[in-house]
């Protein structure tokens, strides 16, 4: 039986490592290659790599940072951030990266899915989808002219509860900020139709909360679409891992803080799984 | 020092194998083309792409590879570089190599397609490729489609994903892997060793 992956995600600034909680306070936290081995060491199954880099020409950075981590890796990595063409992925993944992930550029040009499974393999395509808990009920009453009025406090109100059968997942682009009106289930299903090969969930209600994976996103997908799933967004404790491969069916959690501040090293988030009958790699 | 071919078939990562190499102290050569002199010791097939395309290459390629067969220098195939050793996909028209008989055929929809992720080896059968390598090995897999060999002696090494698969095969100086070595941490470290110190003769 192919087993449960443990993915930390190294956010990626001009070509270093950077760290924040709930995008902000980003400090400098070393080299990627360094990160890289040292997770790989743990027993990490395998890496992503999230550019957040802004300016174009510090682009270039991450290219030299993909060759480096790939000369010295012997484990799978994803890279994504900012991938609009097929040549940003042929730069990317001709540098070593085994898979990209691509999330706005493929909401506003769904066909760039296809695209990119067709010249390069479904393998290699990730979807980032992210996504945040809305209430049909909002919907209702947007067409009684109420949303206009609560546009404002939509945004800023509390992500509706778990269990609440109104709830259905709206998917965002441009890093959490843009709300897309699709429904995460639907998007996910026609990804797969396109071509993409994986897809990485985040929560946007629970990212950099540490309160755990939104487990109902998850399985919502997962009884929508035959694709592995990388869980993330809200990883605080081993349990949540637990969770997301149990109840939100996740075939592998993405995590950042957790590992980065060595709270829970990665052999004791395994080992903690193996006792509870999961099936990880040593 | 030990050279090998790496074929280019224009698309997709050959940077990852070809630092594997260099991991593990042979020279890799990245070549579009079979270069008709023997100035490379071993040949290996990646696994990137679509079986369609591939084989299609492969085919006009034909003559330089029955004489990499015939100077006995060892081939391997990695993903889809394995599949294409075979005569027919399901992933796509076209004809493989036919050098080991056998169609590829698509994993059962009960199970997550693509197979991506580690998975263990279960091993069959001895083999120099897979010296050292213990029984239940991690090793890296990323596919959706799998060799169905007629000769069940060609089968190495099994895997399971919704079916029992063959995840390596061999036969004479050819050898497939349908996992990825230069993605599968220590266990793919050492069969490359192997296949390097086949090469080297």
């Amino acid at each position: 039986m192919v087993a449960k992956r443990i993915i930390p995600c190294l956010d990626v600034d001009a070509g270093r490592v950077v760290k924040g909680i709930q995008f902000q306070h980003l400090k400098d936290a070393g080299d990627p290659v360094q990160q890289a081995r040292r997770y790989r060491d743990e027993g990490a199954d395998e890496l992503v790599f999230l550019d957040i880099t802004a300016s174009v020409e510090k682009r270039k950075t991450l290219i030299e940072m993909v060759q480096e981590v790939a000369r010295t890796l012997d484990i799978p990595f994803t890279v994504g951030g900012g991938i609009k063409t097929l040549d940003d992925a042929r730069a990317i993944l001709s540098s070593g990266a085994d898979k990209i992930s691509v999330n706005t550029a493929a909401v506003e040009r769904p066909e760039f899915i296809a695209e990119l499974a067709d010249m390069f393999g479904t393998q290699c395509v990730v979807l980032a989808i992210d996504a945040k808990r809305r209430l049909r009920r909002e919907i209702r009453g947007a067409e009684t002219g109420e949303r206009a009025a609560n546009a404002e406090s939509n945004i800023a109100m509390e992500a509706p509860p778990p269990g609440d059968p109104d709830v259905w997942f709206e998917v965002y682009t441009y890093g959490g900020r843009r709300p897309t009106g699709r429904d995460a289930v639907a998007w996910a299903a026609e990804a797969e139709r396109l071509g993409a090969g994986e897809l990485l969930v985040t929560s946007i209600d629970r990212d950099g909360t540490e309160a755990g994976y939104d487990v109902e996103l998850l399985a919502a997908l997962a009884e929508r679409v035959n694709l592995p799933i990388i869980a993330s967004g809200g990883c605080g404790r081993p349990e949540h891992i637990y969770e997301a491969f149990v109840r939100g069916r996740a075939d592998a959690a993405l995590a950042a803080s957790i590992f980065h501040f060595h709270r829970y090293p990665i052999p004791v988030v395994k080992q903690f799984l193996r006792q509870r009958g999961i099936e990880v790699r040593p | 020092m030990t050279r090998i071919l790496i074929l280019d078939y224009g698309v997709g990562n050959l940077f990852s194998l070809m630092s594997a190499i260099q991991r593990e102290g042979a020279e890799p050569l990245i070549r579009q083309e079979i270069p008709r002199d023997p100035c490379f010791d071993g040949l290996i097939l990646p696994g990137v792409g679509h079986f369609t395309p591939v084989s299609e290459r492969l085919r006009r390629m034909r003559s330089a590879i029955d004489e990499v067969i015939e100077r006995g220098t060892p081939i391997l195939g990695v993903c889809l570089g394995m599949q294409v050793l075979f005569n027919r996909s399901e992933e796509g028209p076209g004809q493989g190599l036919g050098l080991i008989p056998g169609a590829v055929v698509r994993l059962p929809d009960s199970v997550k397609i693509p197979h991506m992720g580690w998975n263990r080896l279960h091993l069959v059968r001895r083999s120099p490729l897979l010296d050292g390598v213990p029984q239940g090995a991690w090793v890296y897999f990323v596919h959706s489609f799998y060799p169905q060999p007629e000769d069940e002696s060609v089968v190495l090494a099994r895997a399971e994903h919704g079916v029992s698969f063959p995840a390596v095969v061999g036969r004479d100086h050819i050898f497939g892997t349908q996992f990825h070595p230069e993605k599968s941490g220590e266990a793919g470290s050492l069969m490359l060793k192997n296949f390097l110190r086949l090469c080297r003769r």
